[in-house]
């Protein structure tokens, strides 16, 4: 009774310290940002000065608004895209499909500082260069494996025998995928939307390769303010960013969950 | 509604041939099962009528259209899947309702006539329910009303009841039979079940190994066998070896065995008697000559098992154990080890051709 008692503690104690560990310093900066001293002194006091003063940035606003804009159109792209292919990939047999499929995990793998350089040689060479084009094009590649491999795995639960029920009943095979598939593999959509906008609305390396001084994403526009000199600014930014990026990664974790139900 | 006609069919995988020209005419109205062990080719035939697959040579036909080469959604046709195939995210009325609306259907006469099936295989008031708030019998049920609403020229089932225990599954055979008669439709029915095709079918189409084996009602199949797997699989036979003699076979060990029924086997040819377990009287006494009854074996009782209404006696001779069921009626029960002798009519023996 006593051991299990201390082990309960220590595994309590154990999460404290791991959680501490995960958002201590995101909580310090957080609150940085509603501090009023610029050099992080103490005593605490309250402004949201850094805020207004971020919302006069009109570079680091365009920057925030492009990184909107492309993780939106990154979003729409490879939800749609991958999970066509993943359709495809459950669907047909064909030739080279093992491996057309063993192909889709590398470049998760594949350090971003790789794909990035890759990435700027192979668009200069197609005459695309830098730009928000060319941000936008990596994002879809970089973000377009995850939602197939996310597509897929929904997909694996699917019974085909409901497929061939709806063609019996007269349904063709739009009507069958709109109907039956769709509706069932939606929570792998969903999720595999939200890592798609995650992967574009966090990305620093390929977008730092890609961009342009005029064409820039948030993450590239914060590194070169910091590169510039530290201000609360970015505290307060990054504040913003981390709320985003949590309230889509609690989403993507319930539609997760909703992928185990049934 | 239509019959439907499947004309030298073969289907081949790979090396594998699922079907071997195969020809069943299933008549308007009917009710036909298709009957064989799993690999028999029995679900492949399904399919090639329903059209999820093509066959590789031979025609099939549907109220005289040919539709070999016609896709499934264009074939009108109703199906109802072993598992039932429920989709899980729509209510019961919706999925009884897909078939109408995506023909597009107008909303009011949908709606009616999805009660109306639903009403027919008495779910009227579950329409709301979603299909994994239901037992396995109101499923099946679901999955039968969303299959006929649609009004389909033949309706095809795949082992439908195969998922279901025993009580619910002859409450099922029963309705099953009850709506297939109201609407008369032309039903094709896929079953390992000898009891199921029996007791449901109209005719029986027996498969094996890609080929049919014999087809009619299921009383001339199980009275007149035409094949030892015939007699064997569908109901239990004795099954007696040796060679032709023009009124029977006379096996090994010189003792004949009359038959006036089966195939006619030119005398001295291979070929095998069927005894149904039923047919055989079971003595203890010396056999007292009755025409009726000519066939005699002596043997030794090995096994009996009581089922209440009935016993079955495995009695041993000449190294063959024979299946013979006796009626429970008050009569005294033989022991195990004692001497028998079995005699049954001539009339109950079929001749099989080897």
């Amino acid at each position: 009774m006593a051991t299990t008692r201390i082990l309960e503690g220590l595994g309590r104690f154990y999460i404290v310290l791991l959680l501490g560990f995960l958002y201590l310093p995101i909580i310090i900066m957080a609150a940085m940002s509603f501090n009023a001293s610029p050099f992080y002194q103490l005593p605490f006091e309250w402004t949201t000065d850094w805020y207004a003063s971020l919302w006069q940035n009109d570079q680091l606003i365009a920057a925030t608004w492009n990184s909107i804009e492309i993780a939106v159109i990154t979003t729409l792209i490879s939800t749609v895209l991958g999970s066509m292919a993943s359709l495809a990939l459950y669907r047909y047999e064909f030739r080279g499909k093992k491996f057309l499929q063993a192909l889709l995990f590398p470049p998760i793998a594949i350090p971003w500082l790789i794909t990035g350089t890759a990435m700027l040689i192979f668009f200069f060479g197609v005459g695309i260069g830098r730009g928000l084009i060319a941000i936008l094009l990596g994002h879809v590649a970089l973000a377009l494996p995850y939602v197939i491999v996310v597509v897929s795995a929904r997909l694996q639960t699917f019974a085909p025998e409901l497929e061939e029920a709806a063609r019996s009943l007269g349904a063709n095979q739009w009507q069958v995928t709109m109907r039956v598939t769709l509706p069932w593999i939606l929570p792998g959509v969903i999720a595999g939307g939200l890592f798609a906008f995650a992967v574009s609305f966090d990305q620093f390396v390929v977008s730092y390769f890609l961009s342009t001084p005029g064409q820039t994403t948030l993450p590239v526009e914060i590194y070169a303010a910091i590169r510039k000199g530290f201000t609360p600014e970015i505290n307060a930014v990054s504040t913003i960013i981390i709320v985003v990026s949590m309230a889509l990664m609690l989403l993507t974790a319930r539609f997760f969950k909703f992928g185990g139900e049934k | 509604m239509a019959g439907v006609q499947v004309a030298n069919v073969s289907r081949s995988f790979g090396a594998h041939k699922a079907l071997d020209d195969v020809s069943i005419d299933f008549a308007d109205g009917g009710f036909y099962a298709l009957l064989g062990p799993s690999g028999s080719g029995k679900t492949t035939l399904l399919r090639q009528i329903a059209g999820f697959d093509f066959p590789d040579s031979g025609r099939i036909t549907i109220g005289g259209e040919s539709v070999e080469r016609v896709p499934v959604e264009k074939r009108r046709i109703g199906m109802v899947f072993q598992n039932y195939a429920l989709f899980p995210n729509m209510s019961v009325a919706d999925n009884v309702a897909f078939g109408l609306s995506v023909r597009g259907e107008p909303k009011a006469t949908i709606a009616a006539e999805v009660q109306r099936a639903l009403d027919l295989v008495q779910l009227g008031k579950l329409g709301g329910r979603k299909p994994h708030q239901l037992s396995g019998g109101q499923r099946q049920r679901v999955a039968l009303a969303r299959a006929i609403v649609t009004k389909p020229r033949v309706l095809l089932l795949d082992e439908p009841l195969g998922a279901l225990d025993k009580a619910l599954r002859v409450d099922m055979q029963i309705e099953l039979k009850r709506i297939q008669r109201e609407i008369g439709i032309t039903t094709i029915f896929v079953t390992h079940d000898q009891e199921e095709a029996l007791t449901m079918s109209d005719r029986i189409g027996i498969l094996r190994d890609g080929r049919l084996v014999q087809e009619g009602p299921p009383e001339e199949i199980y009275d007149r066998p035409q094949s030892e797997f015939a007699a064997t699989f569908l109901g239990d036979a004795n099954i007696f070896r040796g060679n032709a003699t023009g009124s029977g076979i006379k096996l090994p060990d010189g003792t004949t065995i009359a038959a006036s029924t089966g195939a006619s086997v030119p005398a001295g040819a291979r070929a095998s008697c069927a005894v149904r377990p039923e047919r055989i009287q079971i003595s203890t006494g010396a056999a007292k000559a009755d025409p009726a009854n000519a066939n005699t074996l002596k043997g030794q009782v090995s096994k009996r098992i009581f089922a209440g209404n009935n016993s079955t006696y495995f009695v041993e001779r000449d190294g063959q154990t024979l299946k013979v069921i006796v009626q429970n009626t008050g009569a005294e029960r033989l022991a195990e080890g004692q001497p028998v002798v079995l005699s049954w009519s001539p009339d109950s023996t079929v001749l099989i051709a080897a």
